[in-house]
């Protein structure tokens, strides 16, 4: 039997990202027979090996953030005498095991309504399933529903589909729960609930697994991670951030939401001299850089040549030795963190753990201009947008290559390319202004565009 | 921060990274303190092909914590016959993801740098003239 999938409608380009990356996780084959982004039904089919559909149905929902509910499809048709004849030919064998348990019709009608009559008067014409058990409000052992799918301001649906409730998502309880509103401790860049749940199904959170936030900010996606049983930690470069004030820190936030236990804790770092082991210890990284929309990017070190070497207080102790020392930070460029992002992605996680990244883009859908940051160990996944007025954000997934998967050639390739353009960047010697670091940054792009397309992993 | 986190960290100097000496941070004046936290089974038998063992043994030393095996335990280690978990595993959750540094410092065993360590954050931000 196929099923239908009931999502909201919003987000929609998240939304098959999202259950493709929580059907991998939990081993699930299926294959979408009908996707559209304008409309809330979407149908699948199982395609694995396990003859038993209901429990895997469940298990791709439970933990959706973005499906409410999964139905198995008893009929569907362009129109109600379609519909009909296509719920006797499918299900006719079936009544006869659903006819004395409580029930309850519903319809669920997309861009139009129906007065209650016309409600009434449409599932009376579903009796031939003669289902004589009661009728219940509450709790039904069986509960069907009637999906109408119109277009906006069409008079009729263009497509009816007849479905049997088989499981529901944690959506609602999980968005009462981590609502930011009711959260001890946020700032004004926190990632709502919403999008931070969806990431961290993107990013496949689960018990067991270590997921490392290197900007965490306030915790918005290790919350979410640890939500799913993961085992968390962060760091930021802006250490008031995670210790927060009084009562209201990270560390509350997680006891906040009984998940302390899977806060390994937080350090002050930034990431291009990061305390990291290289070493492949991490399931998953998940990030929303900080691309300096509000105060530019910063990283340690300064351009100042007087500061390259230890500074000295008038007391003659070093500088940097002082309980209050805060050290000087220098710009630092966007394409460059997405770089660093990527690179140390690909050498902290293991074999197809995931990498959730955030990048904002200038324009809105189609018109958006930007290129998808690569790397040869790292596979992209999957591209979702957010769209803003005039800008839009990307949230891109890359899964980690085997190594026996990764060219060697390209890597090498792309190693150079990078300290080449680093040096360029912080090497004293070098002017650069905006526009020669553009010029360079589009040849190290394309150069790398070409190499990237033979040696793709997937 | 719990004391696993400590078999992820290194010197933070460019310098250091990659050599031996730097790996791990030795803790001085180190404050530790235990919260008990829910067992952990699934992250234990996760996370202990990854980790440097030698590296848990010299920082429990240093730490004054009970010795811990001479080998990385073996996953059939983890669990009692029954399938309940072993006390190897107790053990390890005890010290894994139940103790953590509170304040002190991580030293660096090669360039002897010295990271501060307040309210269980530990701080990796360096001096410009070690970046
Ligand atoms: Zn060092």
């Amino acid at each position: 039997m196929d099923y239908l999938i009931r999502f909201v409608q919003m987000h929609e380009s998240f939304r098959q990202a999202e259950t493709d990356a929580i059907a991998d996780l939990e081993g699930l084959q299926m294959q979408w027979l009908h996707y559209s982004a304008d409309a809330p039904f979407a149908i699948i089919r199982f395609t694995g090996p396990t003859g038993e559909t209901t429990s895997a149905a469940r298990t791709l929902i439970a933990r959706s953030i973005l499906a409410t509910s999964i139905h198995e499809l008893w009929g569907t048709g362009p129109d109600y005498p379609t519909l009909h004849t296509s719920i006797r030919a499918l299900t006719s064998a079936q009544w006869p095991a659903y006819q004395h348990t409580s029930f309850r019709f519903t319809i669920d009608s997309y861009h139009s309504s129906r007065p209650l009559a016309s409600q009434h008067t449409l599932i009376e014409s579903f009796a031939y399933m003669s289902f004589t058990g009661p009728i219940a409000m509450r709790n039904p052992a069986n509960h069907f529903t009637v999906f109408e799918e119109s277009r906006l301001d069409a008079p009729t649906p263009h497509r009816l589909y007849f479905g049997r409730l088989v499981g529901a998502s944690g959506r609602k309880q999980a968005l009462v729960k981590y609502n930011l509103k009711k959260r001890t401790y946020i700032a004004t860049t926190s990632m709502d609930a919403e999008l931070s749940l969806v990431t961290a199904n993107l990013a496949q959170a689960a018990a067991g697994k270590l997921i490392y936030d290197p900007f965490m900010g306030t915790g918005s996606f290790p919350l979410a991670c640890a939500h799913f049983g993961a085992t968390v930690f962060g760091s930021d470069l802006d250490g008031r951030s995670i210790r927060g004030q009084g009562a209201r820190s990270v560390k509350a936030n997680f006891e906040q939401y009984a998940t302390a236990s899977n806060y390994l804790g937080g350090f002050v770092a930034d990431l291009t001299n990061t305390p990291l082991r290289h070493t492949r210890t991490l399931d998953g990284i998940i990030c929303d850089p900080p691309y300096g929309v509000r105060e530019g990017l910063k990283v340690l070190g300064s351009t100042r040549v007087a500061l390259k070497e230890v500074v000295y207080l008038s007391d003659g102790t070093p500088a940097h030795l002082g309980a209050n020392y805060i050290p000087p930070k220098k710009g630092y460029r966007f394409e460059r963190m997405l770089d660093d992002v990527l690179s140390f992605a690909a050498e902290g996680l293991v074999e197809g753990g995931r990498l959730c990244m955030w990048m904002p883009v200038a324009g809105a859908g189609e018109e958006a201009e930007y290129e998808i940051p690569r790397h040869p160990a790292l596979r992209l996944v999957s591209e979702c947008t957010q769209d803003f007025n005039k800008w839009s954000r990307r949230l891109l997934t890359y899964a980690r290559c085997a190594d026996g998967e990764v060219d060697a050639d390209a890597l090498l390739a792309y190693r150079a390319r990078r300290s080449v353009l680093s040096e360029a960047e912080i090497g004293p010697e070098v002017k650069t202004t905006a526009n020669n670091l553009n010029a360079f940054r589009k040849r190290y792009f394309e150069g790398f565009r070409e190499r990237s397309a033979e040696s793709r992993c997937d | 921060m719990k004391l696993l986190t400590l078999n992820f960290l290194t010197c933070a100097r460019k310098t250091c990274k990659s050599l031996p000496a730097a790996f791990p941070l030795h803790p001085r004046e180190a404050e530790l303190e235990q919260v008990e936290t829910d067992m952990n089974a699934a992250l234990i038998k996760n996370i202990l092909p990854r980790l440097e063992w030698d590296a848990m043994k010299t920082v429990t030393t240093e730490l004054g914590l009970p010795n811990l095996p001479a080998e990385t335990p073996a996953p059939e280690d983890l669990a009692t016959a029954d399938g309940e978990p072993s006390q190897t595993l107790k053990d390890l959750h005890v010290l894994l993801m139940d103790t953590a540094v509170v304040s002190g410092k991580l030293v660096c065993g090669n360039c002897g740098h010295e990271y501060a360590v307040k309210e269980g954050i530990a701080n990796f931000l360096l001096p410009s003239h070690m970046v």
